[in-house]
C-alpha cells in the first residue's frame, strides 16, 4: 500500500472526525470570549444530536434536523445563560449539571431511534473543480457541506472577532464586562445572546455526528468529544483559527486509530481508542507548560457580572 | 454662577446594613470645577455612580439641563453627556488605547477603521495636550498614562459632564498639575468637572466650589472665596487634624535591610530592578518615591519573598533571605503591607478573626495539634481591634465590606502586632481620608520609636516628607537619587521620578549612584 493510499484517506478523514469537535469548539470559544465557561458542551452535543436526528426522521430533510439541533442546543444553553447571567449561580456547577441532564435527556428521548437508518442523511458531495486537485482536493473539498460550512464559519469568525466592532466588543466582554457596562454596553444582553449562539453551535456539533458523520443514533454517540472541544478551546488559546488545527489534529488521531483498526495492526483497539483523550491530556499539559500559565484567558472568564457588587 | 447643568436632588441609596447617601442634594453648572470631599466610607463615589447610571438611586431625582432623567444603565447617563473615569480604572488591558476609546463607541462603522480613529486620537491629544500612542497595550502603560486614556476616551465621546474620583492618588506632582491644567481647559470648553480628591491643597488650587459629604450628607457648600483648609476639615470629620508631625529623631542604629545590585523580571518577564541597591537601618524610615510602575511593587514582594530575584543579594540583619519562602521570611521579622490591601494583604471574604491570625494561625498560641484554639483566636481580635481603633460592624463579618482606612488600620495591626524587624509599607495612605491617614502615620512613626526599619514606598511626596529620614527616588529599576530629608527638594524629587533627563544628569554629576 503506498502511502498515498494510506495518507490521504487518513487526513480526508481527520476532517470529518474533527468537524464535530469543531463546532462544538466555535460554539465554547464564543461562549468563553463573552466570560462565561459552558461545560455543558457533552450535554448540549447529545441534545443536539437526538433533536437533529429525531427531527429529519419527521420531516425527511437533514437541513430540518440541523434547525432542530440548533434550537434544542441553544434552549440547553439559554438554561445555563438564566443560571450563570441572571442568578449568578456558578458556571461549572451549572455546566456540569447541564451535561448530566442533556446526557439522560438525550437517552430517553432517543429510545425509539435507536437502530434507525436517516433517509437522508448529509452527503458526500465534492466540492466542483476544487475537488479534482490532487491532493489538496481528495483532502479537502470532497466532504459533505457541513464541512465547506465550517471552513467558512472558521474564517468568518475570525474576521468578526478581530477585525469587526461587535468583534471587539465581544472580546472586551469577557476580558472587563464592569469597563463595557461603563461604557453604556448591555452586558447582560450580549451574553445572552452569545452564551446562546454558542449552544447553538454545540448542537450543530451533535447533529454532524448524527446526521452525516455515522447518520444513525447511539446512546452517549457524543463519547466525550464535547469534553474535547472544552480542552480544545484552551489549546486554541481562544482564537478560532488554531481551533480549526486542534480539531482536525484530534480528528487525525481518531481517524489515525480506526484506520490502524481496519489494517490489522496488533494494538489493542481499545488502546487506539484511548488515544485521543490521552492526547487532550497531552497538549493540554504542553500548552499550559509552554506558555507557563500565562494563557491568553480572557480575563473574566468565569466570574459572575454584578453591577452593583462591592 | 452659571445655570445648573446637572442637579441631583435628594439622591438615597443604601446598600445592605449602611445608607451610602441619605438625601443629598449637589449642584454642577457648566464652566465650573467643582469638588467632593468627604472621609473614606462617605459615599462620594456612591454618588457619582449614580449619576454615572452605574447604581440606581432608592429615592431622589437627577436633573439635566433642568430636565428630569431616569438612568436606567451607564448608557442612559452617556446620553446625556456624562462621562465618568472610576476609581478603579475601566481599561480592558489586552486591548489597545485605540480599541479602548472606540469601545462601546455608537453609530459607527460595522467594520474598524484604525487609521480615521488614530487620527482622531492623535488630534484630540494635540488639542487638550494629551498626547498617547493609539497602538500602545493599555497593560504597557503607567497609572498616569492610563488616566490618561480614560480622558481621552470622555473627550472622545463629546462627555460635557466630566466625573473624575480620586484621579490624582497615582500621579506624580507634576502629572497632577498637568491634569488641572486640562480640567482647567475642558471647564473653560463649556465642561463641568467633577472632582472627588483627599488633597485639600489640590482642592484650594482649583476647585470653584465644594460639596462635602459626611456620613451620607450633604455637611456644607463652599464657594470660591470660603475654600480653605480648616473649614474643609471642619466640615468633613467634625475636629481639626495634626497637618505636621513633630519629627523625634530617634536613635539610627545598625543596618537591618540591605539590597545588593538586585535584578529581577516582572510579571510581564521583563527587567524591572536594574541593579537595585539600598540599605534601610534600625529606627529609619526610608522612603521611597516613584510613580508606580518603576519596579516598587517588585522590590517589596521581593523582601517579602513573593518573587524571586535573578541576580544580586538581599541580607536581613547581615543574613542572607534572597528567595527565601515568604513563611521564613515572616518568621524573621519582615512585616509587609502590599500595595493591593484587599487581594494580597487581606482575604475579603473572610472575617476579621480569620485575617487576624493568617500569618500566624499555625503558632502553638492559637492553634492545638489539629485545632484552631478559638478563644485565643477572638481574644487575639478583640484586643487588636480595640488597640489599634479599627471601626468595624461585626468581628464576623467578611472585610470587604469594611471601608478603605478601616481595612489599612487592621492591615497595620496585624503587621504591627507581630513586632517585625522590618517593615515594609507601600503606598500606605493611598485612598485614606485625612483623619485615616493621620492614623496610620501616627502607627508608623510610633513602631519607628520602637527601633523597627522602616521600608517606605510612596508616590505621595507630601507623605514621604513628612514620615522619611531618608528620601530614595526609584526610577526604571534604579534607585536614581538618595537625600537626607533635610536636604531633599520636592521639585527635584518630583523631576526625579519622571526620569526628566536634565535632573537626573546632575544627580550623576554631584551626586555618584548611591550603593
Ligand atoms: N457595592 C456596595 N455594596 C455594599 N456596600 C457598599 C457598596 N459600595 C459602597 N458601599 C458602602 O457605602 C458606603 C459609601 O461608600 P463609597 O464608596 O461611596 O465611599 P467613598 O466616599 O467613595 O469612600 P472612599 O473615599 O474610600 O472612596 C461605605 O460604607 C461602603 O462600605
Ligand atoms: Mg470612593
Amino acid at each position: 500500500m503506498s502511502i498515498q493510499e494510506f495518507l490521504i484517506p487518513l487526513l480526508a478523514t481527520a476532517i470529518t472526525a474533527g468537524t464535530p469537535i469543531l463546532y462544538a469548539a466555535i460554539g465554547e470559544l464564543i461562549t468563553e470570549r463573552a466570560g462565561i465557561i459552558n461545560l455543558g458542551v457533552e450535554g448540549i452535543m447529545l441534545v443536539g444530536a437526538v433533536s437533529g436526528f429525531m427531527a429529519a426522521i419527521a420531516t425527511g430533510s437533514p437541513w430540518m434536523g440541523l434547525l432542530a439541533s440548533m434550537l434544542a442546543g441553544g434552549a440547553v444553553a439559554l438554561i445555563h445563560a438564566f443560571l450563570t447571567i441572571t442568578l449568578r449561580a456558578n458556571q461549572v456547577v451549572s455546566g456540569l449539571s447541564l451535561t448530566i441532564f442533556g446526557t439522560g435527556l438525550s437517552g430517553y428521548l432517543g429510545k425509539s431511534y435507536i437502530g434507525i437508518p436517516v433517509a437522508k442523511p448529509f452527503d458526500i458531495m465534492p466540492l466542483g473543480p476544487l475537488a479534482k486537485i490532487p491532493i489538496i482536493g481528495p483532502i479537502f473539498f470532497q466532504h459533505d457541506i457541513l464541512v465547506y460550512i465550517s471552513y467558512g464559519l472558521v474564517i468568518v469568525l475570525w474576521y468578526y472577532m478581530y477585525r469587526t466592532r461587535p468583534g471587539l466588543n465581544l472580546r472586551a466582554l469577557g476580558e472587563n464586562p464592569a469597563a463595557m457596562d461603563a461604557l453604556g454596553i448591555n452586558v447582560f444582553l450580549l451574553r445572552y445572546i452569545y452564551v446562546v449562539v454558542g449552544g447553538m453551535f454545540g448542537g450543530v456539533g451533535g447533529a454532524y455526528l448524527s446526521l452525516a458523520y455515522a447518520p444513525s443514533w447511539l446512546e452517549n454517540m457524543t463519547a466525550g468529544r464535547g469534553w474535547i472541544a472544552v480542552a480544545l478551546v484552551i489549546f486554541a488559546l481562544w482564537n478560532p483559527l488554531r481551533a480549526l488545527l486542534g480539531s482536525y489534529l484530534f480528528g487525525g488521531i481518531d481517524a489515525l486509530g480506526f484506520r490502524l483498526q481496519v489494517l490489522n495492526v496488533q494494538i489493542s483497539p481499545f488502546f487506539l481508542k484511548m488515544l485521543p483523550y490521552l492526547f487532550t491530556v497531552l497538549v493540554l499539559v504542553v500548552v499550559v507548560a509552554r506558555h507557563k500559565g500565562r494563557l491568553s484567558t480572557p480575563g473574566a472568564l468565569g466570574l459572575p457580572y454584578d453591577r452593583e457588587e462591592r | 454662577m452659571n445655570q445648573s447643568l446637572i442637579q441631583l436632588q435628594g439622591i438615597v441609596k443604601k446598600f445592605p446594613g449602611v445608607l451610602a447617601n441619605d438625601h443629598v442634594d449637589l449642584d454642577i453648572c457648566s464652566g465650573e470645577i467643582h469638588a467632593i470631599l468627604g472621609e473614606n466610607g462617605s459615599g462620594k463615589s456612591t454618588l457619582m455612580s449614580i449619576l454615572a447610571g452605574l447604581y440606581r438611586p432608592d429615592d431622589g431625582n437627577i436633573l439635566v439641563n433642568g430636565v428630569e432623567q431616569k438612568f436606567r444603565s451607564p448608557k442612559d447617563a452617556i446620553d446625556c453627556g456624562i462621562g465618568m473615569i472610576h476609581q478603579h480604572f475601566k481599561l480592558v488591558e489586552p486591548f489597545t488605547v485605540a480599541e479602548n476609546i472606540t469601545l462601546g463607541e455608537k453609530q459607527t462603522s460595522f467594520i474598524l477603521a484604525s487609521k480615521k480613529l488614530n487620527d482622531r486620537i492623535i488630534e484630540l491629544g494635540i488639542k487638550y495636550g494629551l498626547e498617547i500612542n493609539p497602538d500602545a497595550k493599555i497593560w504597557q502603560l503607567s497609572v498616569g498614562e492610563k488616566q490618561r486614556v480614560e480622558i481621552v476616551r470622555m473627550l472622545y465621546r463629546g462627555s460635557k459632564v466630566l466625573v473624575l474620583d480620586e484621579p490624582t492618588a497615582v500621579l506624580t506632582p507634576q502629572e497632577a498639575a498637568e491634569l488641572f491644567e486640562n480640567l482647567r481647559k475642558m471647564a473653560m470648553a463649556g465642561c463641568a468637572v467633577v472632582l472627588i480628591t483627599h488633597k485639600l491643597n489640590e482642592v484650594e488650587a482649583v476647585a470653584d466650589r465644594v460639596t462635602v459629604l459626611r456620613q451620607g450628607k450633604v455637611a456644607g457648600v463652599l464657594e470660591k472665596h470660603q475654600i480653605n483648609a480648616q473649614e474643609m476639615v471642619r466640615l468633613m470629620v467634625g475636629r481639626s487634624v495634626v497637618m505636621q508631625y513633630a519629627r523625634s529623631s530617634s536613635s539610627v542604629g545598625k543596618v537591618v535591610l540591605e539590597l545588593n545590585k538586585v535584578k529581577a523580571l516582572n510579571d510581564m518577564g521583563l527587567p524591572c530592578l536594574r541593579e537595585m541597591s539600598l540599605r534601610v537601618r534600625e529606627g529609619e524610615v526610608l522612603g521611597l518615591a516613584g510613580v508606580s510602575g518603576n519596579g516598587q511593587r517588585e522590590m517589596a514582594e521581593i523582601i517579602a519573598g513573593l518573587r524571586l530575584i535573578q541576580s544580586g543579594e538581599v541580607l536581613l540583619n547581615g543574613q542572607s533571605i534572597s528567595n527565601l519562602s515568604p513563611r521564613a521570611i515572616i518568621d524573621l521579622g519582615v512585616a509587609y503591607v502590599p500595595e493591593d490591601r484587599l487581594g494580597m494583604g487581606l482575604v475579603p471574604d473572610l472575617n476579621t478573626l480569620d485575617n487576624l491570625i493568617l500569618k500566624n494561625y499555625h503558632r502553638p498560641e492559637y492553634s492545638g495539634r489539629w485545632l484552631l484554639k478559638p478563644r485565643a483566636v477572638q481574644q487575639n481580635a478583640d484586643t487588636l481591634v480595640k488597640q489599634y481603633q479599627v471601626k468595624l460592624a461585626s468581628l464576623l463579618q467578611p472585610v470587604k465590606l469594611m471601608s478603605g482606612g478601616n481595612l489599612q488600620k487592621l492591615l497595620l495591626a496585624r503587621e504591627i502586632s507581630s513586632s517585625p524587624k522590618l517593615m515594609v509599607i507601600v503606598y500606605p495612605a493611598r485612598g485614606l481620608d485625612i483623619g485615616a491617614t493621620e492614623a496610620v502615620h501616627k502607627l508608623l512613626l510610633e513602631l519607628k520609636q520602637q527601633k523597627t526599619a522602616i521600608l517606605l514606598i510612596s508616590e505621595d511626596l507630601d507623605e514621604i516628607f513628612k514620615l522619611a529620614d531618608r528620601v530614595g527616588v526609584v526610577f526604571n529599576g534604579q534607585l536614581t537619587g538618595e537625600f537626607p530629608v533635610e536636604q531633599a527638594d520636592l521639585e527635584e524629587v518630583g523631576l526625579l521620578m519622571t526620569g526628566s533627563r536634565t535632573a537626573r544628569e546632575r544627580i550623576n554629576d554631584n551626586e555618584p549612584a548611591h550603593s
